[in-house]
């Protein structure tokens, strides 16, 4: 090791520094020696180096490489696997959708032809009966309307009988108030 | 004032004593503080890239994931100046980037010794990529590794102009490259040095002492300077590294 001059000046490590004459990176008398001992370290160097070092390194790297290369395919697979389940999912929903529409469609269908049905033998029903009434009514109003000419023909006979102490020939009533009946 | 001579010593600190003296037939091999700070750097760099690392832990922790940083960051370099045929340079290019990059970083620590301010210790790394450079050309491609110095598409008249021009840059890159990071690191910590001598002095001065705090402010900035140079000189040994890689492994224009 050296020994700093400018904190250790001394005159006697400066004269133990002064005697020799050759600048000392030149001074070949120290070649042999660094030479010897170059080649030593720098053969260790280079043998554990390239024999143990690098090669644990290049594994270290070489694992590492492989893991996270192996964790991303594991991950793009599970992606993958996620997106087919969604895809699946998506699938099996809009199926259920598209059933749900079609048997609603065929109730509501159903239903409405039913009601229409029924709706029709109701009318027809009380289309009948109306039918029915109306014949009734216009029966009873036949048979009032002939009850009707009978009475005349009576009261205008009784009326006769009264006004004139004759009694009128029946006949002759009838055709008197026929003549006369409006409609 | 003899102590003004001390103070303003910027080369001491790129003296080399042995801690441990041996030879081995009469060749000096002794264990200095530089060989000590190569120690601590392969240690360091053990350290992070083999301790840091041990756990293996997916989710990394602060050392693992600086090493895997540092890893990555090398990688993607070599990847992309050298292509990836270069990743068989790969823990050759690494461990010269690391080695730099810890040699100069720890350098910048106050009483540290700083590996690659010795020409000797770069030129040895350049020298090696060079020899690296030629060994794997020639051995993969054979002859036909010459082609990087016959540029194609030029007159006859020119080419062999452009091929001693070649010829002398490819010669001249162990010079370039271990001199570019030798004169990086003496440079800037001799100026981290000389400008720790102004303070020194300035502070024995007297009424100049108030004077003090200016070159200490210039060292702060420039220590923060010599990081980058630090770091960035660790990548272009690295990136021209590759570059030379390159050359060996798809020779020709």
């Amino acid at each position: 090791m050296f020994i700093t001059q400018a904190l250790a000046a001394t005159p006697a490590a400066g004269e133990a520094a002064a005697p020799e004459g050759a600048f000392p990176p030149f001074d070949p008398t120290t070649f042999t020696s660094s030479l010897f001992w170059l080649v030593i370290v720098f053969g260790a160097l280079y043998l554990l180096m390239s024999r143990v070092a690098l090669p644990r390194v290049a594994g270290i790297l070489e694992t590492r490489r492989g893991r996270i290369a192996g964790d991303l395919d594991s991950a793009a697979a599970m992606q993958k696997q996620a997106d087919d389940a969604a895809a699946a999912y998506e699938k099996a929903l809009s199926d259920a959708k598209a059933q749900a529409q079609t048997t609603a469609q065929q109730t509501r269908d159903r239903l409405a032809a039913q009601s229409e049905a029924e709706r029709k033998s109701l009318e027809a029903g009380l289309n009948a009966k109306l039918a029915a009434a109306e014949a009734q009514i216009a029966a009873t109003k036949a048979q009032a309307m002939s009850s009707v000419g009978g009475m005349a023909t009576d009261t205008a006979a009784e009326i006769i009988k009264h006004i004139t102490g004759v009694s009128a020939e029946q006949g002759e009533v009838a055709k008197a108030v026929a003549a006369v009946k409006i409609g | 004032m003899a102590a003004e001579g001390n103070a303003i010593d910027p080369i001491h600190q790129f003296e080399i004593h042995p801690i441990v003296k041996f030879s081995v037939g009469g060749t000096d091999l002794s264990f200095t503080n530089s060989s000590l700070f190569m120690v601590v750097i392969l240690a360091l760099i053990s350290l992070l890239m083999l301790w840091g690392t041990s756990s293996r832990s997916l989710v990394p922790g602060r050392l693992q994931a600086a090493a895997e940083m540092a890893y990555e960051f090398v990688a993607s370099t070599v990847r992309g100046t050298a292509g990836e045929s270069g990743m068989k340079f790969f823990p050759f290019v690494f461990s010269l980037f690391m080695f730099v990059f810890f040699s100069n970083v720890i350098g910048l620590i106050p009483y540290t010794f700083t590996v690659t301010s010795q020409i000797i210790v770069t030129f040895a790394l350049a020298a090696l990529v060079i020899l690296t450079v030629l060994l794997y050309g020639f051995y993969k491609h054979g002859a036909h590794f010459l082609h990087l110095f016959v540029p194609s598409g030029v007159s006859p008249f020119l080419l062999p102009f452009l091929v001693l021009i070649e010829v002398i840059s490819f010669v001249s890159r162990p010079i370039s490259l271990s001199v570019r990071l030798f004169a990086n690191m003496l440079a800037g910590h001799i100026t981290l040095k000389v400008f720790a001598g102004f303070v020194t002095l300035l502070l024995g001065a007297g009424a100049w002492s108030a004077l003090a705090p200016l070159p200490l402010a210039a060292i702060v900035l420039l220590t923060a300077f010599e990081l980058l140079v630090a770091v960035l000189q660790a990548y272009v040994f690295a990136i021209l590294t590759c570059v030379y890689l390159n050359d060996a492994i798809h020779p020709g224009h």
